[in-house]
């Protein structure tokens, strides 16, 4: 058994340029998905817990299909269905449009939870000092259910990043699929996979000790300041 | 938009999408009950006293949660053969998906663990039950039923992701559905078609769960 | 009389916290002996230590004669194994506060665990004598029922009956009726009281002092990690010696 290390090392250095250009869209792609699908699904979880019927059943509709769904049959079908329904994507606009709604599934239902989880005296102690319900939801419930929702949406985040992935299935030329196409050039599949799996789990490590950070800054903003 | 709907390629090919959906179901299967049986060995580890077991689950756990389960596959598939390791298409796939199941059972069953009250583990040391015995007929049931919730949406997830077998050729659900797609372009009906079978899987899947959870409801 | 239970200098840490402070205390058998004392001055702890769910660092328990828990192997203390360990809590029976029933098993169940486990008995012998204890306690009625179904006196009928039904020589009560609502407490009282009719040792750990006036022959105070005081109850609820003691009775309304 040879592990070629040093030919991996070389090839590693030969081709640095490609798989930083791969991580870097990896992370644009995910960062895309994760901003745009984290305000769709505040948008839709905050309909699943407060709106009325009409609105809270599509957004039900919504969340359920899209969670029923393989995330890869997501990319797939809207890379192929965008062109027929008269709106062609390249790979990377329908990779990103697919983790966005996936996403915005995810967030969809943290946000519900979170919303829900606060006491319902929140939302009565704002309406009594005479708040409209936009002006409730910015100064009383989103700064409380932030805190809750943060630990869940860090891993719905990391989720994400891992997800990107399957973009390679339509092209993307992502981390994935710029380590195939480095080792269909040299056949280190061992050793280019396992760089793969070691840079994903780096940027998820440093997804979670951020969102680590965040929720310990979070938690000293809701605190009543000592007085001085 | 002036698209004609025609189902007729997908009908035609109706009988391959269903044999898709069992295999893709028999892989999630196969892969949870492996997980499962590792997740629980691994929970046990990680809520027990030696340090080097509980290291070993957390470690395990925190590295595998944070890899693409894509990338397991390719390296298992793809990686493995050149340490001479060579598994079928389908082997590679369910050794990938046990792995990973196995990370995710582990969370379900240490947190099943955690939330059981240690006066009833008590109250069999009292009646003079062996710490084997406690923890196979007091800890074990009361944790299953705790992690049922959790178990199910796990399940539901690891089915979906047998929709990657497809990236190494293995003849699941996906897999056909982009073959019906290349060979025929009914683009809109493969896909929504294929979407319906997974949702309408995974709707079953948890209302199987569901029901089996609230017959063992405490 | 012989002496079932023999505490002999008996001393608990927990980290740097000694909880019990060398208690002596023994216990003959048909007696019941009574612990009462303020929160935090060791009683749980006590119970648990002669049930060998916690580990003592000094001292020695004797049960019929036999050192419980540890051993002596070149000069030195070891604790025993785990399976000695089973064998000799089965000697022993206890009654916790939460009553602690196993959630996924019918009041029968719960009962007939441990006499097929740990006792060996067949399931045809084991239902028999769990139906038997569940008729002493007035549960038979509910003999299919899951805890969550069941009272909370109701469960704690049940956790009795589990504790007897392994012929226990000595039972341990921990506070068996802090957890109920008032109305519940007689009936759970009424099961304990049967039992001490029957002759059954037992150690009560318990705030219901006319209770406890009423079944000891001994009533022990502790406080702070020792035993303060002790005596037959009438002495002790009648004149008690500690200014501690007269504190602890005048503040529980006696
Ligand atoms: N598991 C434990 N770890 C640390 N300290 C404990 C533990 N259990 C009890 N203690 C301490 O031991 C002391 C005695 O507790 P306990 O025996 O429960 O008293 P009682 O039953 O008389 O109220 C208390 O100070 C309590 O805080
Ligand atoms: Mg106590």
């Amino acid at each position: 058994m040879d592990l070629e290390l040093s030919y991996f090392l070389s090839e590693i250095v030969a081709n640095r340029g490609m798989l930083l250009q791969g991580a870097w869209t990896t992370v644009s792609v995910s960062a895309l998905a994760i901003a745009s699908g984290t305000l769709l699904g505040m948008l839709i979880g905050l309909a699943l817990a407060y709106a009325s019927a009409p609105l809270r059943w599509p957004a039900r509709l919504y969340v359920d299909l899209i969670r029923g769904t393989p995330v890869l049959v997501l990319v797939l079908a809207t890379y192929y269905m965008s062109t027929p329904l008269g709106l062609p994507l390249t790979p990377f606009q329908a990779g990103a449009v697919a983790l966005c709604l996936f996403c915005a599934s995810h967030v969809a239902e943290i946000w519900r939870g979170a919303l829900q989880a606060l006491p319902i005296g929140q939302l009565e102690a704002g309406r009594a000092i005479g708040l409209t319900f936009p002006r409730i939801c910015l100064y009383v419930l989103f700064p409380q259910a932030m805190r809750l929702a943060m630990p869940t949406w860090v891993t719905a985040a990391a989720e994400m990043v891992k997800a990107s992935t399957l973009l390679s299935v339509i092209g993307v030329a992502e981390l994935l699929l710029t380590s195939q196409q480095i080792i269909s050039n040299n056949f280190l599949n061992l050793q280019f996979y396992f760089l793969a799996g070691a840079i994903y789990f780096a940027i998820n490590f440093c997804i979670d000790m951020l969102g680590k950070y965040l929720s310990r800054h979070l938690e000293g903003a809701g605190k009543p300041r000592s007085p001085v | 938009m002036n698209y004609t709907f025609n189902f007729t390629p997908v009908w035609q090919n109706w009988p391959l999408l269903l044999e898709g959906l069992a295999l893709g179901l028999g892989l999630a299967v196969l892969s949870i009950a492996i997980g499962s049986i590792a997740g629980l060995v691994l929970a046990f580890c990680a809520t027990g006293k030696h340090p080097a077991l509980r290291a070993l689950a957390f470690g395990y756990v925190s590295i595998v949660r944070n890899l693409p389960i894509l990338v397991i596959v390719l390296f298992i598939f793809f990686g493995l053969p050149q340490l001479g390791l060579a598994f079928d298409k389908s082997t590679s796939f369910v050794l990938a998906l046990s792995l990973y199941a196995a990370a995710y059972m582990t969370e379900v069953f240490r947190a099943g663990l955690l939330g059981v009250p240690p006066g009833i583990s008590e109250a069999g040391q009292a009646i003079g039950l062996t710490p084997l015995s406690i923890k196979y007929y007091v800890v074990l049931p009361v944790m299953l039923r705790n992690a049922m919730p959790a178990f199910a949406n796990n399940f539901v997830s690891l089915f979906k992701d047998t929709s990657l077998a497809a990236a190494i050729a293995v003849p699941e659900l996906t897999f056909y559905a982009q073959k019906i797609n290349s060979e025929s372009f009914r683009v809109l009906e493969v896909w929504s078609v294929t979407a319906a079978l997974y949702i309408a899987t995974c709707y079953l899947i948890s209302l199987l769960l569901r029901g089996l959870e609230s017959r063992l409801r405490l | 009389m012989t002496v079932l239970i023999d505490i002999q200098d008996l001393h608990k840490s927990y980290d740097t916290l000694e909880v019990l402070k060398g208690v002596n205390l023994s216990v003959k058998v048909g007696e019941v002996v009574s612990i009462i004392g303020s929160s935090g001055s060791g009683k749980t702890t006590l119970l648990r230590c002669i049930n060998l769910l916690e580990a003592f660092q000094g001292g020695r328990i004797l049960v019929d004669g036999q050192p419980i828990g540890y051993r002596e192997r070149d000069g030195k203390r070891v604790r025993d194994s785990e399976r000695r360990i089973a064998k000799q809590r089965a000697m022993t029976g206890m009654v916790f506060q939460q009553f602690n029933l196993f959630p996924h098993l019918s009041a029968l169940d719960n009962i007939t665990l441990g006499l097929t486990k740990v006792r060996g008995l067949s399931r045809a012998e084991a239902v028999e004598q769990a139906e038997g204890w569940l008729e002493r306690v007035g549960m038979l009625a509910h003999r299919h029922h899951r805890p969550s179904q069941l009272s909370g006196g109701q469960q704690q009928r049940v956790a009795i009956a589990r504790a007897v039904a392994m012929k226990p020589k000595v039972m341990l009560f921990d506070e068996a009726t802090s957890a109920l609502d008032p109305e519940r407490v007689a009936e759970v009282l009424d099961t304990i009281r049967g039992l001490a009719q029957d002759g059954m040792t037992m150690v009560l750990v318990t705030h219901e002092m006319r209770f406890a006036r009423e079944v000891s022959d001994q009533v022990v105070f502790m406080n702070a990690g020792r035993i303060e005081e002790q005596g037959p109850p009438q002495r002790l609820f009648g004149s008690p010696a500690s200014p501690r003691l007269r504190d602890f009775l005048a503040r529980s309304g006696i």
